[in-house]
């Protein structure tokens, strides 16, 4: 009878366990995608610098004006996940205010686009990747798949 | 014995299976009728709530600057523009089926567009409004 009542403990407290456990790597990548990519596009992990990464996790009740918080849990889980896979720190995919439009590799790379098309109403904002890079919810950043959308033409 | 395995029953049974949109609002109504005793769930106060201008932000001054008019149509993100699905279950099923991610987004966006956290009367008229066929308009 003891030894019943031991393994049903045991048991119990095992499940309990499963459920207070951090997620494992596969499940912090898809914790990502779903939380990171609700408002926004997911943006991938190599267009910051771990530390950036770090920076914003840690401060996410004040995340670009919005309240993205989330449990403890999930944030250590997804915070390691993106720091695993940043960029490298070497000031390219650094920015003061955490805005990816805002690191030098980004102004780089697109110092082709003029004002204009970042105030065409089909863009809005520099945060809305998805308006030229046709294949953002994919994870596709190639200049193949861009689409500059250009409103004066209706195209 | 009797006593333990009700107890463990009880804790593998923590995670919020999976529910309907009428249960979840009565669920928000019962919490409501704790201080509005005689308090029920409302279609038509959800309605008028979803569509009311709170104007507290000027990025979203109403749920329906996110949402649109209509539930069943998708979304665009008043800030990012991302594409968000319809909000009505007609529309689209998964809506109002996970306790835990109404109470996320319930967090959020009342946050967002009321300026405060909404009320358990609030959340329970809104997701009445959504699970009636008005919200599936």
């Amino acid at each position: 009878m003891k030894s019943h009542r031991l393994l049903a403990a045991l048991l119990g407290l095992a499940s309990i366990a499963a459920y207070a456990a951090a997620p494992p790597a596969a499940d912090a990548g898809a914790a990502w995608k779903e939380e990171c990519g609700s408002c926004h596009v997911a943006y991938p992990p190599r267009l910051l610098n771990a530390p950036g990464w770090q920076r914003l996790m840690q401060g996410l009740e004040r995340h670009f004006g919005a309240n993205a918080q989330l449990d403890a849990q999930t944030t250590a889980s997804i915070s390691a996940w993106l720091q695993s896979r940043a960029a490298r720190s070497d000031g390219r995919h650094d920015a003061a205010s955490l805005r990816i439009s805002e690191t030098p590799w980004f102004v780089r790379k697109h110092r082709e686009v003029s004002a204009a098309n970042w105030r065409d109403p089909q863009v809005k904002s520099a945060a809305n990747c998805g308006a030229c890079h046709r294949g953002a919810e994919r994870g596709n950043f190639e200049e193949d798949e861009v689409m500059v959308p250009d409103s004066r033409s209706n195209r | 014995m009797k006593t333990f395995g009700a107890i463990l029953l009880a804790v593998c049974s923590l995670p919020a299976v999976a529910q309907t949109p009428s249960e979840i609002s009565a669920a928000y109504a019962e919490q409501a009728a704790t201080s509005q005793p005689g308090f029920s769930a409302s279609a038509d106060h959800g309605r008028a709530f979803f569509l009311k201008k709170w104007n507290v932000t000027e990025k979203m001054p109403s749920c329906t600057a996110c949402h649109t008019e209509r539930p069943s149509a998708a979304g665009v993100h008043a800030v990012t523009s991302k594409p968000i699905k319809p909000l009505s279950p007609a529309a689209n099923p998964q809506r109002f089926s996970s306790p835990a991610k109404v109470e996320k987004w319930f967090r959020r966006n009342c946050n967002d567009v009321l300026g405060r956290e909404c009320t358990p009367g609030e959340k329970a008229d809104f997701v009445q409004y959504l699970a009636s066929s008005g919200g599936a308009q």
